[in-house]
């Protein structure tokens, strides 16, 4: 039974249909004032822009209206549980927006002399204290713009390592259940991917790792706790093993919210880590980001570092680091630079006001209270649904479809009556490793009152599927401003931008 | 603690529900000798603080650096002042928009999608290509990316960088395919945009890289390049670092180019240290399989109602995993929305206006410049950058201008130490920010400082 | 005389003599779900057995489709660079993605015959 509402416009109620942008243009209209310019004689060399653009011409009052309908169309944090697994999406502070807008912040420029820019270095130095303190890392690279390209900063000095070493190794061990981002990282940097299989309890199999692990290995990518949720308890004996044979052993930390404050990653036996700031560190994932992803180094990979860093001088003022050739002149190897500029700055401000806000206390509070609610999901939804592996779990918890063998609904159309129910899903279909995947991870920032409603409609959901209802899924979501999308049509035919009609 | 809800109670009933006596009983699977119990033995860290000692502290942090909000700022090379509106940070501060994910589930997710969807179209406008992604990083990384892309495309193994292109990008390109099988020629900076490319092209050139405006401010018309690269199979690559320049000049699709790349930030966001931008990528419809990066699509729901999807998924790490177009997943959402909703409110009148209002004011100050004794102006064309020749290091001045108050210029010794000759260049930025009393400023600190 | 093989991939391959013309399965076409878009290999290419041939895609995967054989394409299926849907709706007719010549006829003694393919899907429940 659909919603059989209609109404004359469309629009439905607070929801509000909204046109693209080009399609309420007229010649001329703007939502700026500007100065007239009087005329002069210009330099463009005769390269002055013939023709129109085509960008349409709004007035601030529309522009306004245009975003805030689109926004409300959106899911976010600020709505409502959001329970995407290794995504760790916890509520974003706003004090961090204020801070980061301070002008003292926001409005200072690259490359302004050193000498007028020292609380930003001293702010770069301060986080990259934290991120050493708190993971027992000697050093940190902060420039890498998100976790992926911190895994790719972490593989480059692992590669540049073994240069140094004067060795050629080919292969890197990725565990079956590794996100994609590490065999796409791995082959980035010339490596070829190798799968280590699991055992039945979801870990990395010790021995069928022992067996592979040759002079033919550069890394273990490993992710700690695992894509199921799982911490690998093995982890120091597999840094052991990796080590023996000369190999590094590169963390991915997408899951490091489970474990921050709880130990320290270099007590594990890891060579880089990753951090994202916008998981771990609360800062906004913005429809897409910007992330942040510093990877922490271990003393033997630190030589090799990026640029730029923040040095502390001993005259106590703070110097960036922004050229090779001055690294390598005070004894660095660095691979080279990974983005422009300094890093993703406004993400280290936002991070930073989290850390201080949490403290060491807090943190160690909240990565407690990250697995307990996770526990907490996988204790009340295991006899209704089919948990992968026993538990104890870490921050997230991974369920499969076997509960739903014999519905005909699947995980794709229980996910989408989970949206009509007022929740955006859980991650589905991830890890591969088992059947039509579920992973769910609440963060420390929901409250039971917010777990208890999702276990409900979650029970209820299942109950639902159970009893052969299996239409009624497969028709959602019938509540959202639109409905099941034809993606195959979206990939066949695709349709990338807007253009106007020919006249 | 303000953001961690769970009471003692919730703790107790939920322990009591999952079977075990204590949290620490949860975390059994980490190795008793690296396990935790005591934050404060364990970290030289404070403990938690409450909203005004982080405000105290942060903006005491802030206090240390001059900003262009007191100083007058005429800094550019690469990261460009605009005004942004005052609309633009209150609709990106809507929690719909700041605490969204990825879309993935588009069905509540159309508010982002129709915003990278108008955002992807206004990208493939400005700079005259056919088509463009949903963002990279930032436009270092975007110009690496389209280096690659360049190699793939056309199954050869050498990029030609020219010297115009920001160092940024160069190093970051050369960085990103260091371990790759293709070679990176950086040619030395091109001061004068006298440079012979044409004379560089061969059989085995993937491409190669230019920006305009350059980065010591002239602009080139790369139509001549671009056919003659084409000839030679090669791709053109051009790279700008001030989008707003594309309101007043000749767009690189216009001039012939294969991938265009960007660092969007003057339009998005201010200076901020530098991060984070967002980067631009843009190609012709007959490359974007090869193209990295997320991209939104329109399609219909099962309504028939037109809406919004990510697609062509398949190019992406986490499908393809270690045969993806890039490792790219998180790319820079939020600062493209900030791009995509200033582009919106100026519209073209306001798009075109403000470019032309920012060249109109760097022609009236590079000629007043020029007046100062000892000074020329080393651009015969600029947008709204150009370069100065000194009778001193620059770098030195900058010095002098800022003890006075002034964030005068960046040295090009700051990103070229090994070139001697280029010690006395000074880059100077004029935009709309930069009034007549500010120019008129910086005149009068420059003439005392190099009397 | 055509005779069909199939291999452990999902793979068929229609010999005549020392051509051959190859696709996937109706059963793997099914479990790719919609195909989106196909690329095959260009004209005049040499593949080996088991090596990656061409491939397929669906909204949410790619897969490699392997040369069952080795030798040389004669041509790729251009139909299915327009209209991706065939393989769908015809993958063991109109959805072929190219035609070879064989270099070595004994290979194809490695390969299943329908009864032993149609044992073989089955088995996978």
């Amino acid at each position: 039974m659909s919603t059989s509402v209609t109404t004359l416009t469309g629009n439905r109620g607070l929801q509000v249909e909204e046109k693209l942008i080009f399609e309420q243009d007229q010649p001329g209209r703007t939502a700026v004032d500007l100065p007239a310019v009087e005329p002069y004689l210009d330099r463009l060399g005769g390269l002055r822009r013939r023709g129109a653009i085509g960008l349409p011409g709004l007035s601030e009052p529309q522009v306004v209206r245009h975003y805030t309908r689109l926004s409300q169309k959106n899911y976010g944090i600020d709505t409502g549980f959001y329970p995407l697994g290794s995504c760790t999406m916890k509520h974003n502070p706003r004090l961090n927006e204020k801070m980061a807008r301070l002008p003292g912040l926001a409005d200072i420029h690259p490359f302004q002399p050193e000498s007028t820019v020292q609380g930003a270095l001293k702010l770069m130095h301060q986080l990259a204290h934290w991120l050493k303190t708190l993971t027992g890392m000697p050093a940190v690279a902060l420039s890498p713009a998100a976790g992926a390209h911190g895994e790719l900063c972490g593989v480059m000095a692992i590669r540049a390592a073994l240069e140094a070493r004067g060795e050629t190794r080919t292969k890197v061990l990725c565990p079956e259940s590794a996100h994609g981002t590490n065999p796409a990282t791995a082959a980035l940097v010339g490596f070829e991917v190798e799968s280590i299989p699991a055992t039945a309890d979801g870990r990395v199999d010790m021995a069928a790792l022992k067996a592979r692990l040759g002079p033919d290995v550069a890394a273990f990518m490993v992710t700690n706790p695992n894509t199921c949720g799982l911490f690998e308890r093995d982890i120091i004996e597999i840094s052991q093993a990796v080590h023996q044979v000369g190999a590094y052993v590169y963390m991915d930390g997408a899951n490091y919210n489970a474990i921050v404050g709880r130990v320290r990653v270099a007590d594990l036996g890891v060579d880089a880590m990753h951090i994202n700031l916008h998981k771990t560190f609360s800062t906004p994932h913005g429809g897409g980001g910007p992330g942040s992803g510093p990877t922490v180094l271990s003393a033997a990979l630190a030589p090799y570092a990026p640029v730029p860093y923040v040095v502390e001088q001993a005259d106590g003022a703070f110097h960036l680091v922004e050229q090779v050739l001055e690294a390598t002149a005070s004894g660095q190897q660095p691979f080279g630079r990974m983005k422009g500029y300094h890093g993703q700055f406004g993400v280290f401000v936002r991070a930073l006001s989290y850390m201080m806000a949490m403290g060491r206390d807090g943190l160690f509070q909240a990565s407690g209270d990250a697995v307990l609610n996770a526990n907490y999901l996988l204790a009340r939804l295991s006899a209704a649904l089919s948990p992968s592996f026993d538990g104890p779990v870490m921050h997230e918890a991974l369920f499969d479809d076997r509960f739903l063998k014999d519905t005909g609904v699947t995980t794709l159309d229980f996910a989408k009556a989970m949206i009509d129910e007022g929740f955006h899903p859980m991650t589905m279909y991830f890890p591969l490793v088992v059947h039509g995947a579920l992973l769910m991870e609440p963060t420390e920032t929901e409250s039971r009152e917010s777990l208890d409603a999702f276990i409900e409609a979650v029970l209820g959901l299942a109950e639902r599927a159970k009893a052969g209802d299996a239409e009624a899924f497969q028709q959602a979501p019938r509540l959202t401003p639109r409905r099941r999308l034809d993606e195959t049509a979206a990939a066949r035919r695709p349709v990338l931008r807007w253009t106007p009609a020919v006249e | 603690m303000r953001y961690l809800p769970l009471t003692a109670d919730d703790r107790r009933a939920m322990l009591a529900a999952i079977g075990v006596e204590t949290v620490e009983d949860l975390f059994r699977d980490l190795p008793a000798s690296a396990r935790i119990q005591d934050p404060a033995a364990a970290f030289d860290l404070p403990d938690h603080q409450g909203e005004w000692e982080i405000e105290q502290a942060l903006s005491a942090l802030a206090g240390q650096n001059l900003s262009a909000a007191t100083a007058p700022s005429f800094l550019g090379a690469g990261a460009y002042r605009h005004h942004t509106p005052a609309a633009l940070d209150y609709l990106i501060q809507r929690g719909e928009f700041l605490t969204a994910y990825t879309p993935y589930q588009p069905e509540v997710s159309q508010g982002t999608l129709q915003a990278l969807f108008e955002f992807q179209t206004q990208v493939a406008m400005i700079t005259g290509m056919e088509v463009a992604n949903a963002s990279m990083y930032d436009g270092a990384t975007a110009c690496a990316e389209a280096a690659a892309m360049a190699c793939r495309v056309t199954k050869r193994k050498k990029v030609l960088v020219s010297g115009s292109v920001h160092p940024h990008f160069a190093e970051t390109t050369t960085t990103f395919l260091r371990y790759t099988d293709c070679e990176v020629e950086v040619l030395s900076p091109d001061v004068f945009g006298l440079e012979d490319l044409l004379g560089r092209l061969d059989d085995d050139l993937a491409c190669v890289i230019v920006q305009t405006p350059g980065f010591f401010g002239p602009l080139k018309d790369y139509t001549t390049l671009a056919e003659a690269a084409h000839e030679y199979g090669a791709l053109l690559v051009v790279a700008t670092t001030e989008p707003l320049s594309l309101g007043l000049v000749t767009s690189p699709g216009e001039m012939g180019a294969d991938i265009v790349v960007a660092e969007g930030q003057s339009l998005a966001t201010p200076p901020g240290f530098g991060g984070p931008g967002v980067g631009l990528f843009a190609t012709r419809s007959k490359y974007v399989r090869q193209m990295p990066g997320r991209l939104c699509g329109e399609t219909v729901d099962v309504d028939g109602r037109r809406g919004w999807v990510l697609t062509l998924s398949t190019r992406e790490q986490h499908i393809r995993r270690e045969k993806a177009t890039s490792n790219i997943c998180t790319n820079s959402g939020l600062i493209a929305l900030a791009f995509t909703i200033h582009m919106t409110l100026l519209g073209e009148a306001g798009f075109t206006g403000l470019a032309e209002l920012n060249h109109a004011r760097a022609c009236a100050a590079a000629d007043a410049l020029g007046k100062v004794k000892g000074v020329r102006v080393l651009s015969q064309t600029f947008f709204n950058e150009f370069a100065l020749s000194l009778p001193k290091p620059a770098e030195q001045v900058v010095e002098a201008l800022a003890a006075r108050g002034i964030l005068g210029g960046v040295p090009a010794s700051r990103f070229f130490p090994t070139y001697p000759e280029l010690a006395e260049v000074l880059l100077v930025t004029v935009t709309e920010m930069n009034s007549d009393e500010q120019v008129a400023a910086l005149v009068a600190a420059l003439t005392e400082i190099l009397a | 005389m055509t005779t069909l093989y199939y291999t452990e991939d999902h793979e068929w391959i229609a010999v005549d003599g020392d051509v051959a013309t190859v696709g996937i399965t109706a059963y793997a076409a099914g479990q790719l779900g919609d195909v989106v878009f196909v690329e095959v290999p260009d004209d005049g290419k040499a593949v080996s057995k088991g090596k990656e041939a061409a491939v397929v895609e669906s909204v949410k995967a790619a897969s490699d489709v392997y040369a069952p054989v080795s030798g040389t394409v004669i041509e790729g299926n251009q139909a299915l660079v327009d209209n991706p849907a065939l393989v769908n709706e015809s993958p063991e007719g109109d959805g072929w993605f190219f035609r070879m010549t064989l270099s070595d006829i004994g290979e194809l003694s490695g390969l299943m015959d329908k009864t032993a393919y149609e044992a073989l899907i089955a088995a996978a429940g």
